[in-house]
């Protein structure tokens, strides 16, 4: 009984062990950031020769160029420039993109919205289809179904996203006219719809214009399918590799010499104890596919902020890119954290600890 | 050879005793080889690999046409035919010998990614190991931190402030790929920093700049190898989507990713100019990772379902 | 005295890359409602053996035995589907170590719950009452708390007791305990043999009692069985122990220590091969 015995002890050095837990990861998240920060100074600043040139492009009009450069405090030492740029970029003020003539936060608002709807979806599609594909190929190990998955892993691996993306609209919108052209709604809405949240699908469906929803699901579904899929090949050889771990362990014994069948075995228990380790996965996938938004949002010409980036950066619009890359950053080091975080919750052996 | 040398040949390898270091090593080898060779998969990638280097090799020999110079007049965007294998693209260059003479250049990007990415990854992970303490401490954070970044767009960044250019995504992607290769150092470091011989050295009064680089180092590079050959297709498929975005290698170079890139244009109706390279791309990185699973599996064979 | 297990000639072989291993080579006993115990090192098969009789035995491997029946029920012809009704509702199983064999993520009283619900068509809240009634019957003091504890809260002893009553709770006739206390402390180990006896013998049970401790094990069960290299040895009654005939069974008693004796040098296991011929 002594373990459940003597409560009051161990709730200060509980709440002692939380606090510093969180400490650690206030520390954690302030330094990633920080260091996030530090080597995007260094990029858009240190390694340019001239960072304004950088900004404005070759054919800005002396004036501007050294009202700018004034503007950027470049005539001030380092680690001064350091300290404004700091100031700046975490009240969210990257500068103004050439390319928009907007400040760039309010172009990254617009575009950022339907990233987060593509990775939402993709990330769906992945884990709905890849999870069972996982445990199914853990269960029957060494059978047609493991190799299958195999294989769908290894060629998600292997496979340029932005090619495969090419492929398919050549197969599914210029061949078989499954899919609409890459965009996020057909022109004749572009103009007629007004979104609420940004997330198309979402607003369509909340305002009843089901025609919308309709025309917005043709136009993402091949965009999704294709990070889904990457996402699909991530997941589904984890689950198989957490799944393989979890049927070895004692209470699967257990569970058996108990009677139970073993769907219950594989469904109940197995994977409600991979689930644990698969929630930081399923995370890191996510982040992932923000990440990879950058070459599909390319091929399909997806308003989000990878086309933003990528548009920008043919541009030489080093505020815009920089920027860019600071919020996608920020999100990637943002769930990396939350999935540490959500790992604590879900497994009751870290809770009490 | 008769049957029983051969026979006997194997059990010499396979004994549970042997007289000599050079037998018990020549014995673990051959069983990491069999255990290699078991995985058929594996096999396929190292031909896959194998394949490549012929090919970069030979793409002089092999190459029916110029990579960079086509025929304008009478070769733009053909079909796929007995005389252009894949096709040919809208410069009426033969996409086949295209191909060819980009495998050289998929060797390029990984090897050098490799010999920058990982002496770095090496350095700062034994550092830290051995040193411990504060260093470790600091070295480790910003090797965290470098890790909780999404690589590619770091890399785009990077190259966006470098200028585009084949050396400058080899920089930008090795300056995103070591820390993995630190981590793995560090964790090898520390399993042997408090080992008797290493004591035993630093009682011989060797410094620790030699223990680290004579006997720690050499410690790291089997687990290293694994994880470079495991990244090797990351790497390609980096590379290439730094070269379809347009800053990578630039036109005329016949690199993969820049050739689906200006295939891009016409894919709606010439799907082949950018879908032999792809295609190219794929078949490599399906080499590198299948290497990569076999040598995992055959050096460690606990996780081989991982 | 009813038969409740009979075995005849099991084996158990593992197909591996080198050839095939045999676990259990021609083990033969037969149990009523008493304490039998397994004795012998590891490796000896004793475990292999619990686990053949209870049909957990891992699918590559292969099972033969010329008769191998629990209560009339030929248990090598039954169809998967009848031995996994058996299991958990006629033969039960304890495993080693709590902290492994319970899932972690599942509260105990849920646990137990599952066993009764698996066996018995019961509603929620009986099988509830049930369950923190046979967690008092492993005198756990306070069960309501204990039932909405995840393993990991409890200590090993209490763990241990769960897992009693998880496996006892649908009223099986046979038990294997497969070293049930060789990973709690000492001081608790009595005490959990202490209900595990009792339980048995309120219910009338036939129980395997599998160990390494032959001292434990004797002063505990009617029956030993010593195993050695997949082969029985010896069978003896617990009480007739120190008139053990077999060479390794009088090895495994001169290693006990006694108090009072000087043991220099210390005595060491004679492994025979003929033994395991």
């Amino acid at each position: 009984m002594s373990a459940i015995e003597n409560d009051g002890g161990r709730g200060s050095a509980r709440a002692v062990a939380i606090l510093s837990s969180i400490g650690r990861f206030l520390v954690i998240a302030v330094t990633t950031y920080l260091g996030l920060l530090a080597v995007t100074f260094f990029i858009g600043r240190v390694i340019p020769i001239d960072p304004v040139l950088a900004v404005l492009g070759d054919r800005a009009p002396a004036n501007v160029v050294e009202r700018t450069r004034r503007e950027m405090g470049l005539d001030l030492p380092l680690i001064e420039q350091f300290y404004i740029y700091l100031k700046h970029a975490l009240s969210g003020d990257f500068g103004t993109s050439v390319l928009t003539t907007n400040p760039v936060m309010t172009d990254i608002r617009r575009a950022l919205p339907a990233t987060t709807e593509l990775a939402t979806l993709g990330t769906l599609i992945g884990s709905v289809i890849g999870v069972p594909l996982g445990v199914l190929a853990a269960v029957k190990r060494g059978s047609l179904i493991d190799q299958i998955v195999r294989i769908i892993g290894l060629i998600g691996y292997s496979v340029p996203i932005f090619w495969l993306g090419l492929l398919g609209l050549v197969l599914f919108y210029a061949k078989l006219q499954w899919v609409a052209f890459p965009a996020r709604l057909d022109v004749v809405y572009e103009y007629t719809f007004t979104p609420v949240t940004g997330f198309y699908l979402l607003d369509a469906a909340m305002q009843g214009q089901w025609d919308v929803f309709w025309d917005a699901f043709r136009h993402i579904i091949l965009p999704a399918s294709l990070l889904g899929y990457f996402s699909l090949a991530y997941i589904s050889r984890m689950t198989r590799s957490f799944m393989l771990n979890e049927l070895t362990q004692e209470y699967v014994v257990a569970a058996r010499a108990k009677g139970l069948s073993e769907r219950r075995i594989i469904w109940a228990h197995a994977l409600r104890n991979a689930a644990v380790p698969m929630v930081t996965v399923i995370a890191l996938s996510y982040a992932g596919l923000l990440e990879g938004s950058v070459l599909t949002e390319t091929v399909f010409s997806w308003p989000g902020i990878g086309l933003y980036i990528t548009n920008s950066l043919q541009n030489a619009d080093m505020n815009a890119v920089l920027g860019g890359t600071i919020v996608i950053g920020s999100v990637f080091i943002a769930i990396n954290l939350l999935s540490d975080l959500l790992y604590r919750v879900l497994d009751p052996r870290t809770k009490s600890q | 050879m008769s049957v029983e040398a051969v026979q006997s040949r194997r059990e010499w390898l396979l004994s549970e005793r042997p007289a000599s270091r050079t037998q018990a090593r020549l014995g673990r080898a051959y069983v990491t080889w069999r255990r290699f060779t078991a995985n058929r998969l594996a096999f396929v990638g190292l031909l896959i690999i194998i394949a490549l280097l012929l090919v970069a090799a030979l793409a002089g020999v092999l190459a029916p046409y110029s990579p960079t110079i086509g025929d304008l007049k009478n070769a733009r965007l053909l079909a796929p035919s007995a005389e252009h294998w894949f096709g040919t693209d809208d410069l009426g260059r033969d996409i086949y010998s295209r191909i060819l003479y980009g495998s050289r250049w998929t060797l390029y990007v990984v090897i050098l990614v490799a010999i920058i990415a990982a002496p770095i990854g090496l350095l700062v992970g034994t550092v830290a190991g051995y040193a411990g303490g504060w260093t470790d401490a600091i070295l480790m954070r910003i090797t965290d931190i470098f890790l909780a970044f999404p690589k590619l767009i770091l890399a785009l960044a990077f190259v966006a402030a470098l200028g585009p250019g084949i050396e400058n995504a080899v920089l930008a992607i090795a300056i995103t790929s070591w820390p993995p290769y630190a981590r793995i150092a560090r964790a090898e470091t520390l399993t042997v920093r408090n080992s008797d011989y290493i004591k035993a050295v630093q009682l011989m009064g060797a410094s620790p700049f030699r223990i680290v680089l004579r006997h720690i180092m050499p410690l790291c590079i089997s687990s290293l190898i694994v994880r470079v050959t495991l990244d090797m297709a990351g790497i390609i498929l980096t590379a290439a989507g730094l070269g379809f975005l347009g800053l990578g290698a630039q036109p005329p170079l016949p690199e993969w990713g820049t050739m689906i890139a200006s295939g891009r244009r016409f894919v709606l109706d010439q799907w082949w100019v950018a879908g032999a390279p792809g295609f190219a791309i794929l078949i490599v990185s399906l080499g590198f990772n299948l290497l990569g699973d076999g040598l995992r599996d055959a050096l460690d064979p606990r996780s081989g379902d991982q | 005295m009813s038969t409740l297990l009979d075995v005849e000639d099991l084996r158990v072989t593992f197909p591996t890359r080198t050839g095939l291993i045999e676990a259990v080579r021609g083990v033969s006993f037969s149990l009523g409602r008493e304490r039998l115990g397994i004795v012998g090192e590891s490796g000896s098969g004793k475990s292999q053996t619990g686990r053949a009789i209870m049909g957990l035995t891992p699918p590559q491997a292969r099972i033969s035995a010329d008769k191998l029946s629990f209560d009339g029920i030929d248990l090598l012809a039954a169809s998967p589907r009848e031995r996994r009704a058996l299991r958990g509702k006629r033969i039960a199983m304890i495993l080693q170590d709590p902290k492994y064999s319970l899932d972690p993520v599942m509260s105990i009283g849920r646990q137990i719950v599952e066993t009764l619900r698996t066996h018995e068509k019961v509603s929620k809240a009986e099988a509830r009452e049930r369950a923190l009634a046979m967690l008092e019957a492993v005198q756990i003091r306070d069960p309501r708390r204990v039932f909405d504890l995840h393993p990991h809260e409890v200590s090993g002893g209490m763990g241990q007791r769960a897992m009693i009553a998880m496996m006892l709770i649908a009223g099986p006739e046979m038990m294997i305990a497969d070293e049930p206390t060789s990973a709690l402390d000492v001081t608790v180990q009595l005490d959990v043999l202490g209900i595990l006896d009792r339980l048995v013998a309120e219910r009338g049970m036939g129980l395997i009692f599998i160990s390494h401790d032959l001292r434990l094990v004797s002063s505990f069960c009617d029956r030993v069985i010593v195993m050695y290299a997949g082969k029985v040895v010896e069978q003896l009654k617990a009480s007739e122990l120190s008139q053990a005939q077999h060479p390794y069974t009088r090895g495994l008693l001169n290693c006990m220590p006694r108090i009072g004796f000087e043991r220099h040098p210390l005595p060491v296991l004679d492994r025979k091969p003929e033994w395991a011929a």
